[in-house]
């Protein structure tokens, strides 16, 4: 059977993006940066999962002004970089894993979770930022893709406990598929941040440290949060937060973590990384 | 306005893009897509008022295209992530558009920036002032 080993969680800045394609990671602003997912890259090199599925918000590409879905599951074979007004990213195109995204769709459903399905869909910087973190620049990256897109752009977003309870049902399916593989899940965006008006360059390190300390030992706490304590403690975009509870999830009850980095500045935004690794409880 | 929404405003400098301000927006923003077309931006850059008369955006949200003017942009319905294609077709980084909402200079942000970022004092809750 499937199953979900390990869990990642990273922002997904667009200047990182921009850093990476255009050779700027070695300059003195980017450095520190770059330097805190050292440890992954070579991490990763070493446990190459089978599949990731990989939660993450489109930032107005895929999704127009005409249709928000709530939650959206990639069920096609391919999936395009997306023009976001700079040209398309320079990164491979990501190969999906239609066989298992329509398991996840028909489990997922049938556990009342009312997903959208894309069987054609370009991602943006939300998905290809955190899979240029930690694989670099590849030919091709070195595992299939199944996004995952959750809106939390336009409000409500899903509550925390709708995401964190999500990330159950979708270990669940996992296990049901019935081919053996190794699954990582990755929840993107965050920490705290705010893009837009006279608060924008919000950032809260105590409250991102603090959630940081819950996401591996007490989750279900912070399914209980509201999206009124986002937006005041870790600013407007800080939102995005909800879909790491997806990842939490999706990693049963118990978490180790493996690894943890913060940074602030990225642009605009404080840098949360944490690399855990799900504990079988018997 | 629902409870839920009006929560939100207690927050200082801060618009959530709720479902009432996705319909005011709708136009604004579509032409926010439309100028993730390489065509469409150079269509746009060729002459910005003409190619805004085009759309079904009222006048209002148009002048604030022109401006620059993003608080604006977003009190009409626009969000961040679609204006984003705007400053985009200027040539400008998320850092260098988001600073011009907050009545700093670039530098002044940056720096702000580069030392921990805004602080939560003070941005919190208007009604509780913290």
């Amino acid at each position: 059977m499937a199953r979900i080993t390990h869990g990642l969680t990273t922002s997904h800045i667009p200047a990182v993006g921009a850093a990476i394609d255009l050779g700027k990671t070695a300059e003195p602003y980017w450095k520190p940066l770059f330097a805190g997912y050292d440890w992954t890259k070579a991490w990763a090199k070493e446990n190459v999962p089978d599949v990731i599925i990989l939660v993450y918000n489109d930032h107005a590409s895929a999704f127009t002004p005409e249709v928000v879905p709530t939650f959206a599951l990639g069920c096609a074979d391919q999936f395009p970089p997306a023009d976001e007004g700079y040209g398309p990213r320079p990164v491979p195109v990501v190969q999906g894993r239609a066989d298992l995204a329509a398991h996840l769709a028909e489990g997922l459903i049938l556990d009342e979770f009312d997903l959208t399905l894309m069987y054609a869909m370009e991602v943006d910087h939300g998905l290809t930022v955190p899979l240029s973190l930690v694989y670099g620049q590849p030919d091709a990256w070195p595992t299939r893709v199944i996004p995952f897109a959750v809106n939390v752009v336009q409000y409500p977003p899903p509550t925390a406990h709708r995401c964190f309870m999500l990330g159950k049902a979708i270990r669940r399916a996992v296990e049901r598929f019935d081919e053996d593989l190794n699954v990582h899940i990755w929840g993107t965006g965050g920490m705290s941040h705010q893009l837009q008006g006279p608060r924008a360059g919000f950032i809260n390190t105590p409250w991102d440290t603090a959630f940081l300390d819950r996401l591996v030992k007490d989750p279900d706490s912070l399914a209980q949060l509201k999206h009124l304590e986002f937006v005041r403690e870790a600013g407007a975009e800080g939102i995005e937060l909800v879909m790491w509870l997806i990842m939490r999830g999706a990693l049963g009850p118990e978490a180790e973590e493996l690894y943890r980095f913060y940074h602030v500045p990225g642009s605009n935004t404080a840098v949360g990384h944490i690399v855990l690794q799900s504990v079988e409880t018997p | 306005m629902t409870s839920y929404t009006a929560e939100f405003d207690d927050i200082p400098g801060t618009r959530v893009f709720t479902a009432q301000r996705a319909k005011a927006g709708y136009e604004l923003n579509q032409f926010c897509m439309s100028l993730m077309k390489e065509a469409n931006r150079e269509r746009f850059k060729a002459d910005e008022r003409a190619y805004l008369d085009q759309t079904k955006m009222s006048q209002e949200q148009k002048q604030a295209v022109l401006d620059r003017d993003y608080n604006t942009m977003i009190d009409l319905g626009g969000q961040i992530y679609f204006l984003a294609k705007i400053f985009a077709t200027d040539g400008l980084s998320y850092l260098q558009a988001v600073s011009t909402m907050t009545g700093m200079n670039i530098d002044d942000y940056q720096q702000m920036m580069l030392h921990g970022g805004r602080s939560p004092e003070g941005w919190r809750s208007i009604k509780d002032g913290n």
